[in-house]
């Protein structure tokens, strides 16, 4: 345990008008169209204060609580991901002089502005991680993405709600976030804020991460906690690590994948699959993308956009002659075998965070629990740990 | 329930733009212009660009490294180098064998000399011919394939003493579309290489091999506890090439392929060309057939 500070209510908006002085575009909870999502928090009132939600599989409802908590609810439909990996964005921008042939391009950097996260979730904070080693720590690095990366100030929340669609627990990334980061062996968040709401209390604990989340808690003159408030805000990510009914055997999964290349249960998936590709654009750590050149009518001034793309899409695999994956089963296959197995031999780690989105955001409900079971039962391999 | 389409990230602000350095940055996914100098046609369909860079000195890259083509205005597609590695240094322009198949390619092969181009790259892994050295050699392949394989071919012939017997198994649809024929013939004659050709169809009275190119190796002179074998073609003609090989008894170790998918970065990050725990762009595109057998004996993969 280290520094525990206490952070009431009305400290929330000292907080956030804190880390705006300090120069942060501060991004976190918020509520819009009909669900919470990760935009732009500018004082204490975007915070989705008293709603919580419901997660099925294919189902979301925003709901409003009885009470006035500020973290109320489960993983928000858009993870943190686009903070710094927008959905598109510009790479660069080109001229052309159609006479002679030539042209020139000028290259499109982010702002510099650095991103305050605040009221991350102990899995989407695993899933930046994970982009920090997929997106900029290997041999090429997405330069977009190191950009905005730069500089970024933590606020994270260990989870107290998880919904039914959840399952961090079981693999290893929540409810309460690792207070290292597993790769960089770096402190992964600045500041840890645990909701504490009953009867008589309404109040955060705060742990200090970094030497700067110090300085910022020292600066909004954070009151002290002790021991006990510790033990408090463990209390409530245990429970809420128990209430998970949703389970991935981590111990197996990578090769229950590499087994089941030729299973049966592709063909049954690929029944109810409609390949809309919405489980990969909810996905935290889903990173494919494709390039497309925008040029005026002329062809003189033309963008080069870089886009979020799916696997699941028909012409993800095209070359000449026809897409790689023609099949919906392929698709499929090839998405959660790369989530659960191949990652890890690409990362030496796994690709879920288990935060449950494409449980939700399937409009079918298909469940990539259910179905990791059901190939581990098909296959034999499990460790009879496994549920199913 | 809310459409997660409609849903985009709340950003009043935008992150705004700002104009910066120009393409010599050494940002992998800003191309560098080049011009092109000629475009020599080969076959009916297949075109050689000659490229020399408008910025910066030459390039320099290895025998099955590839590169992005960029037609501006059109698009962007992978093709992999075809001219010789040691050209850089002798001022040669950089070399590309294409085949007008699609809107990019056709935008390549059409514009006048003069017109400048963005390439990125190079990027991938190599054919790393001279691991053959005091062996045989066998090169397989097919249409286009001969153009990703010629510098592995020429590394080779740059050093020709150093290897044993010398093998170009070449098939192609019909007689019409061999690839660089003269070229082949001059290997035959003046650099000792066993050059074997067959078409799939011949018209009548056609007086060369009629069959596929794999069916050449069964009985190919080489000696396969000493020979390595590099194979470039479609999927299906590598797997039966590599597998006729590998039935002579060449280890999959000493069969290396080069593999074609879907690009759009070429450097491991758009995630398009993963076959199961690869980066084509990266680890690829050519790989040994121990690695690949497993992943190219399952559809769809």
């Amino acid at each position: 345990m280290g520094d525990i500070r206490i952070l009431n209510p009305p400290d929330l908006g000292t907080l956030i008008a804190e880390l705006r002085a300090r120069g942060y575009r501060v991004m976190g909870p918020t509520v819009r169209g009909d669900a919470i999502v990760t935009g732009e928090i500018r004082t204490v009132s975007d915070l989705p204060r008293g709603r919580g939600d419901t997660q099925r599989p294919a189902e979301y409802r925003l709901t409003e609580r009885d009470d006035r908590s500020f973290f109320g609810f489960a993983a928000p439909a858009i993870s943190s991901k686009p903070v710094f990996f927008p959905a598109e964005e510009v790479i660069w921008r080109g001229r052309r002089d159609h006479d002679e042939g030539h042209f020139t391009v000028e290259r499109d950097r982010p702002d510099a502005a650095p991103i305050a996260l605040l009221g991350t979730r102990s899995c989407d904070l695993r899933a930046v991680q994970i982009h920090d080693k997929v997106l900029a720590g290997r041999m090429y690095e997405d330069a977009h993405y190191a950009a905005r990366r730069e500089h970024t100030f933590v606020v994270a929340v260990a989870c107290g709600q998880p919904a039914e669609t959840c399952f961090c627990a079981s693999m290893g990334t929540g409810p309460r976030p690792a207070e290292t980061n597993p790769e960089t062996g770096e402190a992964a968040y600045d500041l840890l804020l645990t909701e504490v709401l009953d009867e008589h209390n309404h109040h955060f604990v705060m742990e200090i991460g970094t030497e700067h989340g110090r300085q910022v808690a020292d600066a909004i003159e954070a009151g002290d906690g002790d021991e006990h408030d510790h033990a408090r805000a463990l209390e409530i990510t245990d429970a809420a690590a128990k209430r998970q009914t949703r389970a991935i055997d981590t111990s197996t999964i990578h090769g229950v994948l590499r087994a089941s290349v030729e299973s049966s249960r592709w063909e049954e998936i690929a029944t109810r699959c409609l390949a809309c590709t919405n489980c990969t654009l909810v996905c935290p750590t889903c990173f494919c993308t494709t390039i497309q050149d925008v040029s005026d009518l002329a062809g003189d001034e033309g963008e080069r956009h870089r886009v979020w793309d799916s696997c699941f899409s028909e012409q993800f695999s095209y070359i000449h002659g026809g897409p790689l994956r023609g099949e919906t089963k392929s698709r499929y296959r090839q998405w959660i075998t790369h989530k659960l197995s191949s990652w890890e031999d690409q990362f030496g780690m796994l690709g879920c965070v288990g935060c449950g989105r494409c449980i939700t955001w399937c409009p079918v409900g298909i469940d990539i629990v259910e179905e990791a079971a059901e190939l581990t039962r098909m296959s034999g391999l499990g460790s009879g740990a496994a549920r199913s | 329930m809310a459409d997660i389409r409609n849903l985009a990230l709340h950003d009043d602000e935008g992150v705004a733009a700002r104009a910066s350095a120009p393409s010599t940055t050494g940002d992998p996914m800003v191309p560098r212009r080049y011009a092109i100098t000629r475009v020599r046609q080969d076959t009916r369909d297949t075109f050689t660009l000659m490229l020399d860079p408008v910025d910066g000195g030459p390039m320099r890259f290895r025998a099955g490294q590839f590169t992005m083509l960029h037609a501006f205005g059109v698009g962007e597609v992978p093709i992999s180098i075809s001219g010789d590695p040691r050209g850089a240094d002798e001022g040669a322009p950089l070399e590309h064998t294409i085949r007008n198949v699609g809107a990019v390619t056709r935008a390549l092969v059409n514009a006048p000399p003069g017109t400048e181009i963005g390439v990125r790259g190079p990027f991938g892994t190599s054919w790393d011919a001279p691991d053959a050295v005091g062996g045989d050699v066998v090169f397989v392949t097919g249409g286009i394939g001969l153009a990703p394989l010629r510098p592995a071919i020429l590394d080779v012939l740059a050093e020709r003493d150093k290897y044993g017997k010398v093998l170009l198994l070449y098939g192609s649809r019909t007689p019409e579309d061999i690839l660089y024929g003269d070229e082949m013939r001059r290997w035959a004659d003046l650099n000792d290489v066993n050059v074997q050709m067959t078409v799939d169809n011949a018209p009548y009275g056609y007086k060369g091999k009629v069959g596929f190119v794999t069916e050449l190796i069964a009985r190919a002179g080489f000696d396969p506890r000493r020979a390595w074998a590099f194979v470039c073609g479609p999927e299906g003609m590598m797997r039966a090439a590599a597998s006729a090989l590998v039935s002579r008894g060449l280890p999959p170790a000493k069969v290396r392929l080069s593999m074609e998918r879907s690009m759009k970065c070429g450097i491991g990050l758009c995630g398009h060309c993963q076959l199961r725990d690869v980066f084509l762009c990266v680890d690829g595109p050519v790989l040994d057939y121990a690695r690949l057998e497993p992943l190219m004996n399952v559809r769809e993969l």
